[in-house]
């Protein structure tokens, strides 16, 4: 059964922000405002939307996503304010300046930011759920890696950890073809990141990434296993990163076709058209979408864009809980 | 009440932590059922139950990195790690998710990683190691090295209550040694991380040192007693955040000091330490600061080769005797 219309337009909401989210990012980059790179997830929005959407907030539930799941942290209630206050590196910015882009936390609504070497996260992720089994609370994470990512010894161990202490995990891995220039042939001699999943004997699925109810769906049965004590599971979403690895990058070693045949496979023109195929007179609920998205982006905009820098001297200090013996104090 | 020793102080102080607060869970290689290899934490999946004495797999990016998610949802993790060479396997853990988390993202990471170090026990280039230097240079970690029961037990659970990540050091030198056990108090105490320890009183000349080499600290100060050099030797017991004054203090009493470890020269304590000493004390000194210290080698097998590697009595006595004629 195909999850309820409200549903499909929720996603179709957060897709769509996402997109112009980025797509504002990408402005101010140009504009010289974005300080450091701009990793989109311009294609991939279906993963990470689709699959956050399968969550509980009334268990607790909680992700870890990755540079390219800006979806994910949307829908567990990020605001769009926050996501331009850190990528200008303003000092009212969740990490008041001190880390960049989506690597921001707040465990009260359930994301906890990535950071940059690869893999970690599950592992952080396990403890988590750990925690949460043995406070009693029936949560379930769900930890997002990419295809490079899959090549870690921190990947490893986290699977392997997760698999033997049967944790309430979901590892989302996406497949988008490169890990910044590299192709999957050159990470791996398996076809498929799911594959991975037999040698910790825990079960996977493969899905396609760009169909936003195909993830949410798998996603849902991953959940739902996790919750009812199944153990962890892995879910490939086979997408493609439709820019370079960051703004910086041209991706001139992707084939041209490659991305011509992606295009024609936007995730958000796909459930566009799967909404109207149900409901000729669904285009007044999409313009409202429209209309509700670049709203919030006008306001949070302006609100981040308004925000000061960081002090200079914020750079010391809170590098332990007490900082009376302290050696950095100055 | 019985003299322990440093292992048994240890394991009282893991065991009434975990007596006394529920959060308070162990995860590590054979620690569950085997008891640990060093049987360190023997006896406690009977009294605490698999679910908080936790064997896992040989994966110590795993092990820490699941007391770092474990930790920010308010548990107290204390992850074994069987040698604490083998911390390495976890560096990225610490230092950049554990070190880290306070200052990007405003959670701290409650955790203690403790596990044996140290050489002398011929057990070659990957089971003797001091791992400190390695992470004196990452901001966010705490580092913690008893040389007395009472301190073992005071600080593991100083350790434990700390709000920051403490790697905690336990010479394995010290884990059974009848010459050091001592009595320690039946009710609930701390050591407080970041206080050092005056272990001798004397007024010529400074030994600063920590861990195992307290004792051969204390081994040279005798003998130089004899000849007329009176010793003071100072335990640092927290390594980061040193104790610095402390530090300033013995240094203004005797205006001259050696700083004696057993790691290895270059990148170490040591080196750190003379900076400050050198910033905050220079006016007092009387001589140069001296380093007495392993050699920049792997730690080697074979026991004489291992000899010449540590700092011996020997050592200490000739650069305390050089300083001492300044």
């Amino acid at each position: 059964m195909e999850p309820e219309k409200n549903l499909q337009l929720e996603m179709l909401f957060y897709m769509r922000l996402t997109r112009a989210l980025e797509d504002r990012l990408d402005n101010l980059l140009k504009q010289g405002k974005v300080v450091g790179g701009l990793f989109r997830s311009l294609g991939q929005e279906a993963t990470a939307v689709g699959s956050a959407m399968a969550l509980d907030k009334k268990h607790e539930d909680v992700i870890s996503p990755l540079t390219r799941d800006l979806g994910a942290m949307l829908v567990m209630g990020a605001k769009p304010r926050e996501v331009f206050a850190q990528y200008l590196a303003r000092g009212t910015s969740p990490a008041r300046g001190r880390d960049q882009n989506l690597h921001f936390t707040d465990l009260k609504r359930g994301f906890i930011g990535t950071i940059s070497p690869l893999g970690t996260m599950i592992a952080v992720m396990n403890g988590v759920v750990l925690a949460a089994r043995m406070q009693g609370k029936k949560t379930v994470g769900m930890v997002y890696i990419g295809d490079g990512g899959t090549s870690t010894g921190a990947f490893h161990e986290a699977a392997n950890f997760a698999a033997v202490q049967n944790l309430p995990l979901v590892i989302v891995a996406e497949n988008n073809g490169y890990a910044y220039s590299t192709p999957t042939t050159k990470q791996m001699r398996i076809l498929n990141l799911a594959d991975r999943a037999k040698a910790y004997g825990i079960p996977s699925e493969i899905v396609d990434g760009n169909d936003v109810l195909a993830v949410y769906k798998s996603a849902e049965r991953a959940v739902a296993r996790s919750r009812d004590g199944g153990g962890p599971s892995l879910i490939e979403a086979k997408s493609f990163r439709m820019r370079g690895h960051a703004a910086h990058d041209n991706q001139s070693y992707v084939p041209k076709e490659l991305l011509d045949q992606w295009r024609k496979r936007d995730p958000i023109g796909a459930l566009e058209k799967t909404l109207k195929q149900q409901d000729t007179a669904i285009e007044a609920e999409i313009e409202k979408i429209t209309e509700r998205v670049e709203t919030l982006l006008a306001d949070d905009l302006k609100w981040a864009d308004g925000q000061p820098l960081p002090r200079p001297e914020d750079a010391d200090g809170e590098v332990y809980a007490s900082e009376a013996a302290g050696v950095l104090t100055r | 009440m019985a003299a322990i020793t440093l292992l048994e102080a240890i394991r009282q102080g893991l065991w009434e932590e975990m007596e006394r607060d529920k959060d308070v869970f162990l995860l590590g290689e054979d620690i569950g059922v085997y008891g640990g290899a060093f049987k360190v934490t023997e006896g406690f999946i009977d009294k605490f139950g698999a679910e908080r004495v936790i064997d896992t797999p040989i994966s110590e990016t795993a092990i820490v990195g699941a007391a770092c998610g474990a930790a920010m949802m308010g548990m107290r993790p204390v992850a074994e790690m069987q040698f604490i060479d083998f911390i390495s396997c976890c560096f990225d853990m610490l230092t950049n998710y554990a070190a880290k988390s306070r200052y990007r993202q405003g959670i701290g990471i409650p955790i203690v990683v403790r596990g044996p170090s140290g050489g002398g026990v011929h057990a070659g280039p990957f089971h003797s190691q001091n791992v400190e230097s390695f992470f004196l240079n990452t901001p966010g970690l705490k580092m913690v090295e008893p040389s007395t029961p009472y301190d073992a037990k005071g600080l593991i659970k100083a350790a434990i209550r700390d709000d920051d990540p403490v790697l905690f050091f336990e010479h394995k030198l010290l884990y059974r040694n009848p010459k050091i056990k001592q009595e320690v108090p039946a009710d609930d105490y701390i050591v407080p991380i970041g206080k050092a320890a005056v272990r001798r009183e004397g007024k010529d000349l400074s030994v600063i040192t920590y861990g195992a080499m307290v004792y051969t600290a204390l081994d040279a100060a005798e003998r130089l007693q004899q000849e007329g050099i009176d010793v003071e030797v100072i335990d640092l017991r927290t390594l980061q955040p040193f104790d610095r004054e402390a530090v300033s203090e013995t240094v203004k009493k005797t205006s001259k000091v050696i700083i004696l470890h057993e790691a290895t020269k270059t990148g170490g304590m040591a080196g750190e330490l003379t900076a400050v000493i050198n910033e905050e004390v220079f006016e007092y000194l009387d001589g140069p600061v001296t380093r007495v210290t392993s050699i920049d080698t792997p730690v080697p097998y074979a026991p004489p080769l291992e000899e010449f590697f540590l700092p011996q009595v020997d050592d200490l006595l000739k650069a305390a005797r050089s300083l001492a004629a300044y």
